[in-house]
């Protein structure tokens, strides 16, 4: 199969999967008395004891509200705060630590662009371009704007394999397109977007371009300066950190003249009834006590995976793709749905005959996770002509015999619906 | 893994995706559109996919012809042929005091016989489908979206915000 097997850069050391396995306390868990195979990876990953710990250890020993009080533990809150604020900075190789805001995940951080962006740059007859194989999060915001502003919502098609045809998105880029909003990777067929190209594109005709990066921040290097990206939005509990933290990169231009998202505490400077001075960025997109724990959480999640290599696990994910791509392919009526040309993290596909909800139940009894359904991308199901798929998605402790037992649970599949 | 399973997956696959199930899912009877209809209805359930269209021409407050179209999962489909089959003739007092015990069937305690197996009649192969919690909104969304047409409730429904 040629998805996902084009080699990126010099081999990376391997990965020690066994020794990085037993740093994740669930991965030794069994469903319903067989071992877990946890393969729904790309809904949300598992938890390195490392990020458990930190979340418990600031709970224990540092726990205070930042940016208020003169107190030790207030100051130790804040500079945890800020400590991982620096890291997701270095993890997107953002320029500065004030280009990163906290948000619940990267919904909330499309919403806080659609609203506080997108209310002042949008208006009525202007266009936002959003692609085919967007995930909701980057639909419904955009289209929430569309219907307070009477603009339009201009969508670029992808071909039958999940990639998205380059010429007809740059011939969709017109002089009313205010946004580029595009997966760097699609959760729903593992696409991954030339998106470099695409900010070039509109870069060009003076377009702004926002990223959803919530599937590729786990499986590649995200570099916001390289792509020149103007927003990029990921979510902590796909990157092995907490749940209701995650991120948004934006240029510091953008975000100073940006009016405030949500009003409150913390986004403030002063307050009197007749006129409110708002904080600096990105303090000022805050409002409100941050999710400080979320976010020394997911600082330790990114540095659990420098430490694990990313390379490492680029490569290694990369092969089990491949691995798995071929395996299930050799099964009798699986066909995968997604063969874009560079693909990441995910495998979607149908069995044929048996519908993907009893494909999940089946596999379940097996004690493999995958995800079915439509994936949040219910237009993608619809372009592609399907109802939903189900999904193995995988992640840097998933390895080849996992794949096998996906394998030999799709046998099963056939063989109780081939009675 | 050596040490004992407690619960054998297999068997309970086994009670899901029973022969008839699988017989309804890959034969379904009375799917089709009928054109004399008086009562209909949709079902969705977008999470799954799963959607179903019931048409019905009630007589006299009794199903006199019936039929159902769509797509979904095996129990879904399944429990619409088999329900479709077994309202025929029924009065919509009948229809809903056999939902009821449909209902405690799939949703009801995973061991023993269910008491209502004489009257369910065939409807009793879904008694697996209470080991199954996830899936009971599948085997309801027939009955929830023939309720609405013999209610005349024009609304899509769905069963995927009911708790089991």
């Amino acid at each position: 199969m040629k998805a996902a097997v084009r080699p990126r850069r010099p081999a990376a050391p391997a990965l020690d999967v066994a020794a990085l396995r037993r740093e994740f306390p669930i991965l030794s868990r069994k469903v319903h008395g067989k071992p877990l195979v946890y393969l729904d990876n790309a809904a949300t990953t598992q938890k390195p004891r490392a990020v458990l710990e930190a979340v418990t250890r600031f709970s224990e020993e540092e726990n205070a509200n930042v940016q208020r009080a003169v107190h030790l533990l207030s100051q130790r809150a804040t500079d945890a705060h800020e400590g991982a604020r620096e890291k997701v900075r270095r993890f997107v190789n953002a320029r500065e630590a004030r280009e990163i805001v906290f948000t619940r995940g990267t919904t909330e951080a499309v919403n806080l662009v659609a609203q506080a962006w997108g209310r002042r740059h949008v208006g009525p007859g202007d266009e936002v371009l959003i692609t085919a194989m967007e995930h909701h999060s980057n639909i419904v915001p955009w289209q929430m704007l569309r219907d307070e502003k009477g603009a339009r919502l201009v969508v670029a098609p992808m071909d039958d394999a999940g990639d998205l045809v380059l010429p007809e998105l740059e011939r969709l880029l017109s002089p009313r397109t205010r946004i580029v909003a595009v997966a760097h990777v699609s959760n729903a067929l593992g696409t991954v977007n030339r998106v470099a190209e695409i900010v070039r594109l509109a870069h060009a005709r003076g377009v702004p371009v926002l990223v959803d990066g919530a599937q590729a921040a786990p499986h590649l290097r995200v570099d916001v300066q390289a792509l020149d990206c103007d927003f990029y939005a990921f979510s902590g509990h796909k990157v092995y950190g907490p749940t209701g933290i995650g991120a948004l990169y934006g240029k510091a231009a953008l975000l100073e003249e940006m009016p405030p998202w949500q009003g409150g505490g913390d986004m403030i400077l002063s307050v009197t009834f007749e006129k409110t001075h708002y904080n600096e960025v990105p303090h000022k997109f805050e409002a409100g006590t941050p999710n400080i724990a979320g976010a020394v959480g997911l600082g330790a999640a990114l540095d659990w995976l420098g430490s694990a290599g990313r390379d490492a696990i680029e490569a290694h994910e990369r092969d089990l793709l491949a691995y798995a791509t071929d395996r299930a392919s050799a099964v009798p009526g699986v066909r995968i749905v997604g063969t874009a040309r560079e693909k990441a993290g995910v495998l979607s596909f149908t069995v044929e005959g048996v519908h993907p909800h009893d494909v999940g139940t089946v596999l379940d009894r097996e004690g493999i996770a995958v995800r079915t359904g439509h994936h949040c991308a219910q237009p993608v199901m619809e372009r592609l002509g399907i109802p939903a798929t189900a999904r193995a998605s995988f992640a840097a402790y998933n390895t080849r015999d996992e794949v096998d037992a996906l394998v030999a649970g799709l046998g099963r599949v056939r063989e109780i619906f081939r009675r | 893994m050596t040490e004992p399973q407690a619960m054998d997956g297999l068997d309970d696959l086994g009670d899901l995706y029973g022969e008839m199930i699988l017989d309804h899912q890959r034969r379904p009877r009375n799917f089709r559109d009928l054109p004399d209809a008086n009562r209909r209805a949709v079902g969705h359930n977008p999470l799954c996919g799963d959607r179903i269209a019931i048409t019905v021409r009630l007589e006299a407050d009794s199903i006199r012809e019936i039929g159902f179209t769509g797509d979904g999962c095996a129990i879904s489909k399944a429990s619409a042929s088999i329900m479709t089959d077994a309202v025929k003739s029924r009065t919509r007092a009948e229809v809903e005091a056999l939902y009821g015990k449909f209902h405690s069937l799939v949703t009801g305690p995973s061991t023993g016989a269910p008491g209502d197996g004489a009257a369910l009649g065939k409807l009793a192969v879904f008694g697996g489908v209470s080991r199954f919690p996830m899936r009971v909104k599948c085997a309801t969304l027939a009955w929830h979206t023939l309720r609405a047409a013999l209610e005349g409730r024009g609304a899509t429904v769905t069963t995927e915000k009911e708790s089991s």
